[in-house]
């Protein structure tokens, strides 16, 4: 199995440690992993701005880059989320009104209309579409905790991390991802980890990417909730899986001088007796 | 003159209101409260249903199905209607349906109309249309009384006032209700049950001397013509028999095809909006009954333009049970005035701009007044994607020279990867000159954080330097 890492452009700039961790994370399990140069960044950022033409570039860039592998992980539920979600509803847009012009079956009008996002001709059948490439792609796309559980199947990451943790599941791994309890059973399962849990846990820390600067006074609200809810925990860390929802709530905790640390998922999995 | 949208016009953009409305600690309070309390009573008692979410499912092809066949269905409910006494009217906009109402009120040499709570007569701004031509309109439901008497804004679907607590009631009754007709007693404390008996007194005047009444309804029946009403307090039950003349005024969207589909809403609309197994009243009438006449205003004002759509027509699923704004985190700290339109919240914020257009400031802000954080979607009875349609419409708002620069030069950088790589390096060679607090829009940002520290080294150079950390 081919194995393709998405870092994300956040992760790849910001948190390059994530990264890291999830590296050493999946060959401590066996998996051999690949980086493809080539990736940017899903266009999140740009599709839910309300700049769709930008983003649908950057998606046809990341199923160009992807599309050769057999599984794709990502330590981001909002960019995972993003592909598996997003991307099929940009594929929707490029395509043809499906009005057939007059006199033609409805047959004719699947066959005969040449899509706009129709780019690659592959070696054997006919033309695919943007849209069918997107399909293809989309179900082997993996947040880490789904890849972790559902593919590799192991729940014992054989991770030791002796701190009192509390975990905030970001809206798109619990809501659009639907990864329900899966990065806390993970993290049950680390050896010397005290899990706390957080108060008002599925309530939005505020981020919501480009909400955070065009609404700052209702986001800055909505994370000193947040934040007065972890520091209730007593917790050491924070940890998410997702690094942009934890930047915005590490960027408060820290103008707090709150003491709290914030970690990603990855980086309590990767951790053992001989890192900490 | 309370109500309508005409006086949300001109209103500063989204952010400046909630800007200013969270810094209202006593609005925070309770609308945290208020809204909390409800969001915990809906998920009792949806949880009770084991198929809530085929019931879910049903709701929303129902209103799909009808949707995609209004016009037939529109046509046989007019039929319908007719054949069981009562008149239909047609309405393109707000003027035609406030010419209508006023001009069917006037035939009856009547000067003031008695009102059930109704979200489509404050969308076109009847109160004030039927003021200017010497109709007083009377609030009858309680919080839309509050509401009247305080010369306010309603700022929730179902609970208009839930924005006062109980001790401004209180002075909003002792202060305003003489105004009005019968005055608050005397030594009225704030207990809700004083409240709720002071509203009782004063209303029941009103029940009981007026001729003429004026209704929305929550459900439309084509098949047999019937529009029906769910509602807590039993004014609109006097609304709907004692006057002698009942004029509705209802969305072309309210439309049900068969009684039969009616099953699914009342199981849907209670539990959603109140947190209720059953609403305490449902009534249902067809046509003018004996001795009343009956009007029927079916009111387009954008809905059809809505409907071609493809994408935002889903917004015009909703049945106005308000869970999305109980689980909203914006709403909750914005309020509901802060949305400028009589529907706030999610379903506002995506109804609204569709309705209206995005010319005016605060319409075009509406797009961006949520985080997309998808708890709206997740408790909506009728499965609206409500962040779905934010972003569509996010993509039709009108944009920033300064955002839509920006946004161009990320895309480029983020295009190539040789792009991101050397602006990437640039960054980390830099990190030590980024500031604290950044200028311009970002400024919101960094005022209450601390943005994180640029690393040394990005991933990808980092896996390139050790090759994947083998080295």
């Amino acid at each position: 199995m081919r194995v393709a890492l998405f870092i994300t452009c956040v992760n790849d700039t910001l948190f390059p440690g994530t990264g890291q961790a999830v590296v050493t994370l999946l060959r401590r399990l066996g998996c051999d992993v690949e980086f493809p140069q080539a990736q940017t960044c899903c266009g999140q950022m740009h599709v839910n701005t309300g700049y769709p033409e930008e983003g649908r570039l950057l998606a046809r860039h990341f199923v160009d880059v992807f599309a050769e592998y057999d599984a794709v992980v990502a330590p981001s539920g909002s960019c995972a989320a993003m592909v598996r979600e997003q991307y099929p509803r940009l594929t929707r847009a490029t395509a043809p009104a499906a009005v057939p012009a007059a006199g033609t079956s409805a047959d004719a009008t699947v066959a005969g209309v040449a899509p706009a996002g129709r780019v690659r001709v592959p070696s054997s059948g006919g033309p695919v579409s943007f849209a069918d490439e997107v399909a293809a792609l989309t179900p082997k796309v993996y947040d880490l905790s789904e890849f972790l559980i559902d593919v590799l199947g192991v729940t014992d990451v054989g991770a030791y991390f002796p701190h009192r943790v509390t975990y905030h599941p970001t809206c798109h791994s619990l809501r659009g991802l639907h990864l329900g309890d899966r990065p806390t059973r993970l993290l049950e399962q680390v050896r010397g980890l005290e899990l706390v849990p957080l108060p008002g846990a599925d309530e939005c820390c505020g981020f919501g990417g480009t909400f955070a600067v065009k609404n700052p006074a209702i986001s800055a609200a909505m994370c000193g909730d947040k934040v007065h809810n972890v520091v209730s925990t007593r917790a050491e860390v924070l940890c998410a899986a997702d690094n942009s929802c934890l930047m915005h709530i590490g960027g408060t905790l820290k103008r707090q001088r709150t003491g709290v640390r914030i970690m990603h998922l990855a980086e309590i999995l990767a951790a053992t007796e001989v890192t900490r | 003159m309370s109500g309508g949208n005409n006086t949300f016009l001109g209103m500063p953009a989204f952010p400046e209101n909630a800007a200013a409305a969270v810094q209202n600690s006593q609005l925070r309070f309770n609308l945290r409260k208020a809204t909390h309390t409800i969001r915990g009573k809906r998920a009792g008692v949806v949880a009770e249903l084991p198929d809530w979410m085929e019931l879910r499912q049903a709701g929303k092809e129902i209103k799909d199905h009808t949707l995609r066949n209004l016009e037939r269905y529109l046509l046989q409910l007019e039929e319908a209607v007719t054949e069981a006494g009562g008149h239909v009217h047609w309405a393109a906009d707000a003027d035609e349906a406030n010419r209508i109402v006023a001009d069917l009120v006037k035939a009856t040499g009547e000067t003031s109309v008695v009102k059930v709570k109704s979200i489509a007569t404050q969308e076109i701004g009847l109160n004030e249309a039927l003021q200017a031509e010497g109709i007083t309109a009377y609030e009858t439901d309680l919080a839309e009384l509050i509401v009247q008497l305080g010369d306010d804004w309603p700022s929730h679907i179902l609970v208009p006032a839930i924005h006062r607590n109980r001790s401004e009631i209180r002075e909003i009754f002792q202060d305003k209700m003489a105004d009005w007709g019968r005055a608050a007693p005397e030594g009225l404390t704030d207990e809700p049950s004083a409240l709720a008996e002071a509203a009782r007194l004063h209303l029941r005047e009103r029940f009981l001397s007026t001729k003429v009444a004026v209704s929305g309804a929550n459900f439309m029946i084509a098949e047999t013509g019937t529009l029906v009403i769910l509602e807590s307090e039993g004014n609109g039950r006097m609304c709907l028999t004692l006057p002698e003349t009942l004029i509705s005024v209802v969305g072309i969207e309210k439309l049900l095809p068969s009684w039969r589909d009616l099953e699914v809403f009342l199981q849907l609309l209670p539990r959603s909006s109140t947190g209720e197994r059953m609403n305490p009243y449902t009534s249902a009438w067809t046509g003018a009954v004996e001795g009343q006449e009956f009007h029927l205003v079916l009111l387009d004002n954008g809905r059809t333009q809505v409907l071609a759509d493809e994408v935002g027509r889903q917004a015009l699923r909703c049945i106005r049970c308000s869970a999305c704004l109980n689980v909203c985190p914006v709403y909750e700290r914005a309020g509901g005035h802060s949305y400028g339109s009589v529907y706030p919240g999610p379903i506002g914020a995506i109804l609204t701009p569709q309705l209206r257009g995005m010319s005016s400031a605060v319409d075009a802000s509406l797009p961006y007044a949520s985080t997309l954080c998808g708890a709206c979607f997740e408790v909506c009875p009728v499965a609206i994607d409500i962040p779905e349609v934010l972003v569509h419409l996010r993509g039709k708002a009108p944009h920033a020279r300064a955002e839509r620069l920006g946004m161009r030069a990320a895309g480029w950088v983020l295009n190539r990867p040789g792009r991101l790589g050397r602006t990437q390096r640039l960054g980390s060679r830099l990190r030590r000159f980024v500031p604290k607090r950044l200028p311009g829009p970002l400024s919101g940002w960094t005022n209450t954080r601390d943005i994180p520290d640029i690393p040394a080294e990005s991933f990808r150079d980092w896996w390139n330097r050790t090759d994947g950390g083998a080295r």
